[in-house]
């Protein structure tokens, strides 16, 4: 069985680890950042160049490059926003952090804040994470006493204040410029890019770096270790550890930290999750977070790689980094890997995926607020009992005209799993009985 | 302003956070939304006066708060139960029950999804993706998580969150 290496979760689940700055200190917490405050801030972002490490929040872009695109020269406050919307269905990985090893994030802000010379930054954390706000602030308070966090910071002349804003129950603040409009204080209708790409109008009309919660852990570690050892953990390109988080029909569904292409989806689901439930059959895999594009049990991906080496993969052997789900025609997102077995009406499943969008979307571009709401009165329709030889057609059509047509990836992330479910079951769409019964014979949960 | 605190009658407690949460921000704007949330914590939900209030507060206009108001689903116009539970709706708890979950609840607590039940003790909604799939299907009453729910434990849960009625 491929073993785990924890980098991040290395201490979450250790007996009698606990997330009070006493434990942190033990062991060896906030010495990283005392290294790093004898550093230069560009030597840092040199190291998180080096490393190759990837945004873990969804789109995988290079954080070092990301950093880079900072506009330094217009004189305004440079910001720094930790993403804990943690929302995209089937993610529940930086909830870990929070809630187990908050110190390690507040350690990974206050390098990466130093080395971009943020003097104010926030964590941007989702509504319905109560305790995991909290937590963050009483962590907050502890670092401060210590010196960690405010001004001085270990005595050097660097300041930089950390303050946690809680959102309110949309997904849309999980997009980054959405959030940012959601800390502005107004509605959170993604931006326009260009012109604005945080990193030159972010916050406050200010260079503003927005990264995830796992992705801003990874800097305290790349420092530790050196960007140079960390690109060695996983494979090129795809550097560091990930942590993935599988949910749906599995034995035993979990949280599972891996270096980057350390094992494939079967060993995944058959040796970590305990495999599937008795006597079921895989019917689909989403691999990234619902957005991503659905895999189907007896599908072939063939192709090149980047680097030239072809392969031919059944859906058991897609090595789990960011280029394997990409090269299968869909995404490794955000770590979430949905399991769908043979139980699962598929026309249900996208129904109830076409819910949450309909419920999500910002309603800024006109083709996605209304085109969702199509998607989801189709799907809702066919699961009623009032499914039509062309409903898949429908369907399609209307995620064709959503996708590429909005200020932001929501659209995308709303059309993709309409295409790839059609595309894949469009047999089940087109002969889905029209008494809207429940197709599978050992449909046992209602998902809509 | 004056009637406007008369009518929003907010404790001490809540003012001090207030005037302490206005001060983190570069930008007084940014503070409508937490100045919301301390409000709701405090009042069940987000009473109209409030809207003015926040506005008046923060040196904006009334329609800068209705906007946010009326967009974040967990803000609340009107009071919901004393228990508000928070069923999780999206697929990874759909896949192990979550809809089955929701059906017993309503008959448990004799309260229907999106209605608070008469005695004003529970409101029920299915809200979206809680991000604690791999503990599916999950509940949430108030600000606690109930994971892992099968029949069995929603019966029970419902029967603790009874005797602790008013």
């Amino acid at each position: 069985m491929p073993e785990e290496k924890r980098i991040i979760l290395k201490y979450a689940d250790e007996p009698g680890y606990t997330r009070d700055i006493d434990c942190y200190l033990e062991h060896g917490g906030y010495e990283v950042l005392r290294k790093s405050y004898k550093l230069k801030p560009e030597d840092i972002h040199s190291e998180v160049m080096d490393s190759g490490l990837r945004g873990r929040g969804g789109a995988g872009f290079p954080t070092g490059l990301k950093w880079k695109f900072l506009d330094r020269k217009s004189g305004k406050p440079i910001y720094l926003i930790c993403n804990a919307d943690e929302s995209e269905p089937g993610t529940f990985k930086d909830k870990q952090i929070i809630h187990k090893d908050p110190h390690q994030l507040i350690e990974g802000m206050m390098i990466s804040a130093y080395s971009i010379q943020a003097k104010q930054a926030f964590i941007y954390i989702r509504g319905e994470f109560f305790d995991g706000a909290r937590i963050l602030e009483e962590a907050i308070e502890e670092a401060r006493a210590k010196n960690f966090v405010g001004d001085n910071i270990l005595g050097s002349n660097f300041s930089c204040d950390l303050v946690v804003h809680r959102g309110a129950g949309a997904y849309i603040c999980g997009e980054e410029t959405g959030l940012i409009e959601s800390l502005e204080g107004k509605r959170p209708y993604p931006r326009i890019k260009p012109p604005y790409f945080p990193a030159v109008l972010g916050l406050y009309q200010s260079p503003t770096i927005v990264n995830n919660v796992e992705t801003l852990c990874n800097v305290k570690h790349i420092v530790e270790m050196s960007g140079k050892e960390f690109a060695k953990i996983g494979t090129p390109g795809n550097t560091g550890t990930r942590i993935w988080c599988v949910s749906g029909h599995v034995q035993k569904p979990g949280y599972y930290e891996f270096p980057c292409g350390g094992l494939t989806m079967g060993e995944m689901i058959h040796d970590l999750c305990g495999g599937l439930l008795p006597g079921r059959e895989l019917k689909a895999i989403i691999p990234g977070g619902s957005s991503a594009k659905v895999l189907k049990a007896d599908e072939r991906f063939s192709g090149k790689l980047k680097d030239g080496t072809e392969f031919d993969w059944s859906i058991w052997d897609i090595p789990l980094d960011f280029d394997g789900p990409a090269a299968a025609g869909s995404m490794s997102g955000s770590g979430g890997i949905i399991v769908m077995d043979n139980s699962t009406d598929i026309v249900q499943a996208l129904s109830n995926i076409n819910a949450f969008y309909a419920h999500e979307s910002c309603g800024q571009c006109t083709p996605c607020r209304e085109g969702v709401q199509w998607m989801r009165k189709v799907t809702r329709r066919m699961c009623a009992g009032d499914a039509r030889k062309d409903d898949a057609n429908l369907l399609l059509s209307i995620a064709n005209q959503i996708e590429g047509r909005t200020v932001c990836a929501f659209g995308e992330a709303a059309a993709w799993p309409v295409q790839s479910f059609i595309e894949k079951f469009k047999d089940e769409f087109e002969d889905y009985p029209a008494n809207g019964s429940v197709s599978s014979e050992t449909g046992d949960k209602q998902l809509v | 302003m004056t009637h406007l605190e008369n009518a929003m009658q907010l404790s001490k407690e809540t003012l001090d956070k207030i005037d302490a949460r206005v001060e983190k921000y570069p930008v007084k704007r940014s503070a409508a939304l937490p100045l919301l949330h301390l409000i709701q914590e405090e009042k069940g939900y987000v009473p109209e006066e409030a809207i003015e209030w926040i506005a008046k507060r923060l040196e904006l206009e009334p329609i800068n708060i209705y906007e946010i108001v009326t967009f974040y689903p967990m803000l609340k116009r009107s009071p919901m139960g004393r228990k508000h539970v928070r069923v999780c709706r999206t697929l990874s708890c759909a896949l192990r029950g979550g809809y089955q979950v929701c059906k017993t609840l309503q008959e448990q607590l004799g309260c229907k999804l999106d209605e608070t039940s008469a005695n004003g003790e529970f409101s029920i909604e299915f809200v979206e993706c809680l991000a604690s799939c791999g503990t599916a299907p999950v509940v949430m009453v108030n600000d606690e998580h109930h994971e892992n729910m099968d029949d069995e434990k929603t019966v029970a849960l419902c029967r603790e969150l009874k005797k602790t009625s008013a």
